[in-house]
């Protein structure tokens, strides 16, 4: 068993998704899901998921633990565009900074954070680098 | 200049030294602070009819614990949270209060004493935390790396900054650190989030501030008044993914002002200048390609344009555009509450002439900038 971070920020399927929505005045894509949109105010706007994949726009290495967190650093953090329009913060698969590059395919994985005091993982969103085939 | 009824002038600072401080209280700090203004000012108790104290990890009643124990309350008495710009926020409800005639004089103090280490914010959610989200150094990192792209800035730059801001803060005893680093040191550092090494990065730290407001014509008589141009707060507009807003997501579009050049540009049109009229800047330094992103947005250099700033040598205390001749939070620490108005005192007393060898030489406009989560941007103009 596996235990989501929190409920309603994505899928856990095959392929996994980010839940988001998408306004129907403005357009904007909006990501977590809203009641109302963050861009031009209209309420409801429609659900949307966000598969991937997308690119890199930019990236770093948590090498301390920040408050609260209690896996393993260092771990990588970024900013992936979607070609829905949004740029996503995610945590990366990739911790290694120099092993990056900008613009380069990003794909959507779950991924295990820490296990809790049931000893189940506790999975999240993360991008990582689309593999060469 | 001469004053008109609705101007606003400082008529008097005081600071209690940025740093840690094992054993003084929030409140101790702010008594020091506060006194040390309302000496300045010439008043007492009785003298100001309104007080607001900027603070974030105060606590209930932060700003009433310290005039209490200077035996001065019955006023209005009001904590203010905006994050890194709790003191600009103060000093705008100060200000317009005085400007709409409510007050004629009215004191505006900070202070706080935070946690060492990465700020923990109760901004974040129990779940980001807990996904490594809440990484306040990740997002000035993710700022800085971009700052690198769009601007040419490199860790060359980024260090050189903090040998700048350090050398600076060497002349200054509010200082938490008065002793200078080098290019070498700087990046021997570690890296905390790339490309951010840790002397690159600011220390949450303890300290206070404080300031007296007037109406011009009743500081008539107060030694070197400090005319308050403008003095500007304003939030974000959604839209860049790394704004100060901390969103999770955010658009693909580079066309959104972010929050300080939407603050600067209501604060050039009220003091009715442009950032080619300013002598001295003090601007947000939480890290070092922070100082550089907020001259762009500033208006101090063009969009894309502060590493060629930085190596003009304008930015140095000799310089076209000195920017954080105090050292800045680089050299002083940023405790929330007080951080912005600490950088007023610095302006004020720049404006007097008061500070030695770091004088900006002449200095007659100054700006202070800060920006933080929320997001919360304050732009103060003041001009002697």
């Amino acid at each position: 068993m596996r235990v989501m971070v929190r409920e309603g920020l994505y899928t856990d399927g095959d392929p996994p998704a980010l839940l988001a929505s998408r306004c129907g005045t403005c357009g904007s894509v909006l990501f977590p899901r809203v009641d109302a949109c963050t861009y031009c105010a209209t309420e409801g706007p429609e659900p949307l998921d966000l598969t991937g994949p997308g690119t890199l726009w930019a990236w770093t290495a948590v090498t301390t633990p920040p408050p609260g967190y209690q896996g393993q650093v260092p771990f990588g953090m970024g900013v992936v565009e979607l070609p829905e329009g949004v740029r996503v913060i995610t945590r990366l698969t990739e911790s290694d900074p120099g092993a990056l590059e900008a613009g380069q395919a990003m794909e959507l994985h779950i991924v295990t954070l820490h296990r809790d005091a049931e000893g189940q993982a506790v999975v999240t969103y993360a991008f990582a680098p689309v593999e060469a085939s | 200049m001469s004053a008109a009824a609705s101007d606003v002038v400082i008529a008097g600072v005081g600071m209690h030294p940025f740093g840690r401080f094992e054993g003084v209280s929030t409140t101790d700090m702010g008594v020091v602070a506060v006194r040390a203004a309302l000496d300045e000012a010439g008043i007492g108790k009785g003298g100001f009819q309104a007080a607001f104290c900027g603070t974030v990890y105060g606590g209930v009643a932060t700003g009433h614990k310290v005039l209490s124990r200077l035996g001065m309350t019955g006023m209005p008495i009001v904590d203010v949270e905006a994050g890194c710009a709790s003191g600009g926020a103060a000093l705008m409800l100060a200000a317009g209060a005085i400007r709409a005639g409510q007050y004629d004089t009215v004191l505006v103090f900070g202070t706080e004493k935070m946690p060492k280490g990465i700020i923990r914010s109760s901004f974040f959610e129990q779940w980001q935390e807990e996904a490594g989200l809440a990484a306040t150094p990740a997002f000035f990192g993710l700022r800085a790396q971009r700052l690198c792209m769009t601007s040419g800035v490199t860790k060359d730059h980024l260090a050189r900054v903090v040998v700048k801001n350090r050398r600076n803060g060497a002349a200054n005893s509010d200082a938490m650190y008065q002793k200078e680093t080098s290019v070498e040191e700087v990046l021997a550092s570690r890296v905390v989030c790339e490309p951010l090494h840790l002397f690159m990065l600011c220390s949450p730290n303890e300290g206070a501030a404080a300031l007296v407001l007037r109406r011009a014509d009743l500081a008539a008589e107060a030694p070197k008044p400090v005319t308050l141009a403008a003095a500007v707060l304003r939030s974000h507009i959604p839209g860049p993914v790394l704004s100060e807003s901390t969103p999770l997501s955010g658009l693909a579009n580079d066309e959104v002002p972010a929050p300080t050049t939407i603050a600067a540009t209501a604060a050039y049109e009220e003091a009715g200048l442009g950032p080619q009229d300013l002598d001295v800047v003090e601007c947000q330094d939480t890290d070092a390609a922070r100082e550089l992103g907020s001259c762009e947005e500033l208006g101090l250099c063009e969009p894309g344009g502060s590493a060629a700033f930085l190596d003009s040598g304008a930015m140095e205390l000799g310089g076209r555009l000195p920017v954080n001749p105090s050292g800045g939070l680089l050299s002083k620490g940023e405790p929330l509450g007080a951080s912005a108005l600490g950088q007023i005192v610095e302006l004020v007393r720049q404006l007097r002439g008061e500070c030695g060898p770091r004088q900006v030489v002449g200095a007659r406009t100054a700006l202070s900038h800060t920006v933080g989560r929320g997001a919360n941007a304050g732009v103060v103009i003041l001009i002697r």
